[in-house]
């Protein structure tokens, strides 16, 4: 078939991740971009290769293999452009999310305006916060000069004063900063990132500009009302993207097979999440969640205004070590449907920290590693959920607000024994709420796409509609009070071919309709009690059409937020009918 | 698929970097012998500062405290020397509060960097030095058995080893010490006991091996000062019986053990090493494999964690497990005889 109505460039996304390297195909097949084929292979970032290319080309001949395609010539060179025998590819898009995260120091004035702006630009890459500098620290110059020194970050980021506002307070708290600069030693002096008051550019400039590699951002914060942080996240993910390429060899050959943009998996996954907030219901946002080894990593999009965030010490694998920080015990073990003791959860997350890349393969270990990812997924929509825009969060601080439709990928929801047992993670870590569609990104291929997005926007558009993504269902979660038992929804489901199944949701239920994929049915839904199901209101309901997933449409009248019995025995049998319910 | 290596090593050639992280001081030469805790390069690696305010100290404006310093950067000056002044009448100075170095003088300020200890590398195991890097550090290389495990808390030390275990699963308590032990490294058992580990640090021994540890002890474990290594990794588990038998095989024998950290990224993991003589060279050790039937292999995960076994068969595709897990695996033959199926990604080739 003729590809001339559109460019036809073939792309190749590389992904690195900290366990596994990926590598996937995309190309016109019929006059539309369809992705191809994958290829996979231990990644090779740590001793004793250090060096990700060795992981990345065993990728590509796995690619080779599956595909027939020849990518790699007799140099062991990548072939772009691709050449007339169709060996080869045109494009590259690289993300990476390996690599010990971006160590931190945040410098602004106010502790709760411009150095929590800071922290939030932080937070959208793979970066840890290891100091904080404000005029509320009571530490003397020199305690605050040795602390620099000895953590000796990555990145030193300096928010502070409005526009045309402060700026003797932002060069007093740098003094530390510059002293630290002539005492370190070249090659371990950290990159600056000013995203403050833009009249000291020049200032900031002729102090520092011989010292260290020295970036600027717009301020986020122009005035005290005004948050602006795209500019300096987009500096941030160049500055990742330098820093990796310092410290890990491959990174700058695979830089350069991407024309220079390679992009933090975060931040890649984060621009397909926006983009498909702008084609979806503008009334919901978009979610994004990636629960890696690395991180877990959130992106909600509202109307096109994208919240990111990257939390290494929620990541499954190393960072397990730090998991216990965040969350408590008891927060995981009450996902357990198996009766462990603390101890053995304890252990668990040790031991999975020394040797991330390894399975469960016993029911008691597969149970603590969902419920590991469960929490995380629990806690950082529960972080991320601080920034989203006020107006969503209706049912209040600790319930999600609506959205349409939400993306996981990361292998303990890729790879789970069935997909009821994703669902049923995913319905427990996240809590949706309202009518939305849970999607899952089997082949890691939405952050390879968020990196294609600049290069090649048609292809994402046209790969995003090709069914890429496999679809879980279709969740309906009302909100309300209701005692347990109490009839609080009445749905009637209208097939295609006529049928008609009619069900009374009880409050503390979990309940499956079956509609094979592709199929589609009329959803007609009637809240009681005046519980909210998104269609107008509390007592409000309507009818929707509903296209048929791999497990049907799922009402989850568990309640917002779910509240699990305190009672271990009684909890572990709740869950353990929910699993029963949703066939994991 | 590429295998992840563990030595546990009757007999091999041991080399090691031993590196600064800024650069610094070596303080050994090519060819020299060392033992374990022999300072192999030092450097100033997080220094403590002082910065005076001279202007205020003389009571001056900054522009004219500068003139009347006396010392400059670079300068070494001892507490109570004399960095600037005097100033008028009352001949007023500003003295030294603390020895160290003059780092910067200049704009009414003098930051003083303290006088500390050096940041030391030590050689972590008795040998030779075969390699120096220029500034940072050296390679050691001797010659003996290797052990390998998966935690450490940091410290690192020499001394003749006692074996309190008699058996690869027996549990190390405080009873089992006594003050004959003072000084020496003794191989434990599974601890899950704090008063344990107090009564290891305070007799004191010189380090202490373990089989494996409650993970609740870890934070009591890394404010330790005498080295503590965990073998098989957290909650009671048996040590695996290559490293059982070779470590109770050479009781009584000098050990090095270095309990440094684990770092997937450097390779670098905590290990004993016991200095052997061996008439013929022995090779260094493989770092990489490829997965191969008739290797050796521990399995790292449940049911099996820290059994030994060799590999009858890497499974064609991808094999499923009872809880609905499918991965590429290997058939293993385990020490009973026992045959089992585990995805490659739990095991470690030992070599």
């Amino acid at each position: 078939m003729s590809t001339s109505l559109i460019d036809a460039d073939s792309v190749l996304a590389i992904d690195i991740g900290s366990i596994t390297t990926r590598v996937a195909l995309f190309d016109v097949v019929d006059g539309r971009y369809r992705y191809l084929a994958s290829g996979s292979a231990q990644s090779t970032i740590n001793a004793p290769y250090n060096d990700i290319s060795e992981g990345m080309r065993t990728a590509l001949d796995r690619l080779q293999t599956v595909t027939g395609r020849v990518l790699i010539d007799a140099d062991e060179r990548l072939i772009i452009p691709s050449t007339a025998e169709g060996a080869g590819v045109d494009i590259v898009a690289a993300t990476i999310s390996a690599g010990p995260p971006l160590s931190v120091v945040v410098i602004g004035l106010l502790e709760d305006i411009t150095l929590e702006s800071a922290r939030r630009v932080v937070s959208t890459t793979y970066a840890k916060i290891v100091d904080s500098l404000s005029l509320n620290d009571r530490r003397r110059a020199e305690e605050r000069l040795d602390a620099i020194i000895r953590l000796r970050p990555d990145l030193v980021m300096v928010a502070g004063g409005t526009d045309g506002g402060a700026s003797q307070s932002i060069l007093k708290l740098l003094e530390a900063v510059g002293l630290a600069m002539h005492l370190l030693p070249e090659g371990h002096r950290p990159q600056i990132l000013f995203a403050g008051n833009q009249a000291l550019r020049d200032e900031i400039k002729a102090t520092f500009g011989k010292l260290a590699p020295l970036h600027f951002a717009s301020n986020v914060r122009p005035t005290l009302e005004n948050e602006q942080l795209e500019s300096a996240q987009f500096q941030l993910a160049r500055i990742a993207r330098h820093a990796r390429s310092q410290q890990i060899n491959g990174v700058k050959e695979l830089d350069n097979w991407a024309g220079g943009g390679l992009l933090p998996t975060s931040t890649a996954f984060s621009r397909v999440i926006r983009f498909l907030s702008k084609v979806y219901d503008s009334t919901k946002g978009v979610l994004g969640i990636d629960v890696g080894s690395s991180a877990t990593s959130i992106a909600a999009s509202f109307e096109g205004n994208l919240v990111n965030r990257v939390y290494p010490q929620l990541g499954l694998g190393h960072g397990l070590k730090e998991f216990l920080s965040v969350t408590t015990l008891h927060s995981i073990t009450r996902w357990l449907h198996v009766d462990l003791h603390d101890d053995d959860v304890r252990h668990y997350i040790h031991n999975k920290a020394l040797y991330p890349a390894s399975l469960p393969v016993t029911m008691d270990e597969l149970a603590m590693e969902q419920a590991l990812a469960q929490q995380a997924m629990q806690v950082s929509i529960r972080k991320a959920s601080s920034s989203f825009p006020e107006k969503v969060m209706r049912y209040g601080p600790d319930v999600s607000p609506w959205f349409e439709p939400i993306v996981a990928l990361g292998s303990v929801l890729t790879r789970s024994p069935n997909l009821p047992q994703t669902l049923l993670m995913l319905l427990d870590g996240l809590q949706p709420t309202g009518v939305t569609t849970l999607v899952l990104d089997q082949n890691h291929l939405a952050p390879s796409l968020g990196a294609v997005a600049a290069i090649n926007p048609l292809m994402v558009v046209q790969v995003l509609e090709s069914n890429t993504f496999l679809t879980l269902g279709s969740v309906i979660s009302p909100v309300g009070v209701a005692r347990p038992g109490t009839p609080i929804l009445r749905i009637r489901m209208a097939y295609e071919g006529g049928a008609e199944t009619s069900l009374e949701i009880k409050q503390g239920s979990i309940e499956v309709l079956q509609l094979p994929a592709g199929q589609s049915a009329q959803l007609h839904i009637q809240p009681l009690h005046r519980f909210d199901v998104g269609m107008g209101g509390p007592g409000r309901g309507g009818r929707l059409r509903v296209v048929g997933g791999a497990l049907g449409v799922v009402v989850d009248a568990r309640g917002r937020p779910l509240h699990l019995p305190h009672d271990p025995t009684l909890r572990r049998e709740s869950i353990a009918k929910w699993r029963w319910m949703v066939g994991c | 698929m590429l295998a992840p290596v563990v030595h546990i090593l009757p007999l091999t050639k041991i080399r090691r970097d031993r590196l600064l992280p800024v650069p610094g001081k070596v303080l050994v030469r090519r060819g020299q012998k060392v033992s374990t805790t022999d300072v192999i390069a030092e450097s100033s690696l997080n220094p403590e500062h002082l910065l005076l305010n001279i202007a205020r100290g003389l009571g001056l404006p900054e522009e004219k405290a500068d003139q009347y310093l006396q010392c400059k950067a670079g300068m070494r000056v001892t507490e109570g020397d004399v960095l600037a002044g005097p100033v008028g009448m009352a001949k007023r100075v500003v003295r030294a509060p603390k020895s160290g170095k003059v780092i910067i003088a200049g704009g009414g300020q003098i930051l003083l960097e303290l006088e500390a200890l050096p940041h030391e590398i030590k050689a972590g195991m008795p040998g030779t030095v075969v390699h120096l890097m220029d500034e940072l550090g050296a390679a050691i290389e001797t010659t003996g058995a290797l052990i390998q495990g998966v935690w450490g808390n940091g410290h690192l030390e020499f001394g003749l080893m006692y074996v309190l275990m008699n058996s690869p699963d027996d549990i190390f308590t405080p009873e089992r010490l006594d003050v004959s032990l003072r000084g020496s490294i003794i191989l434990g058992g599974y601890c899950n006991q704090p008063e344990a580990l107090k009564s290891a640090a305070n007799l004191p021994m010189r380090a202490l091996i373990l089989s494996s540890m409650d993970a609740a002890l870890i934070p009591l474990a890394e404010r330790i000062r005498i080295p503590i290594m965990v073998i098989e990794g957290f909650g009671q588990r048996p040590m695996n019986s290559a490293a059982f038998k070779l470590l109770t095989t050479n009781e009584r024998r000098e050990v090095a053990v270095n309990a440094q950290a684990w770092d997937p990224f450097t390779g670098n993991r905590p290990e004993i090493v016991i200095p052997l003589p061996a008439n013929v060279d022995p090779p260094l050790p493989q770092d990489t494999e490829q997965f191969s039937a008739g290797q050796q292999v521990r399995l790292i995960r449940a049911p099996y964690q820290g059994s030994l076994g060799t590999i009858v068969e890497i499974r064609q595709g991808v094999s499923p497990f009872p809880n609905g897990i499918s991965a590429p695996a290997a058939e293993i033959q385990l020490e009973s005889g026992e045959k089992t199926t585990v995805p490659l990604v739990n095991l470690e080739v030992l070599a």
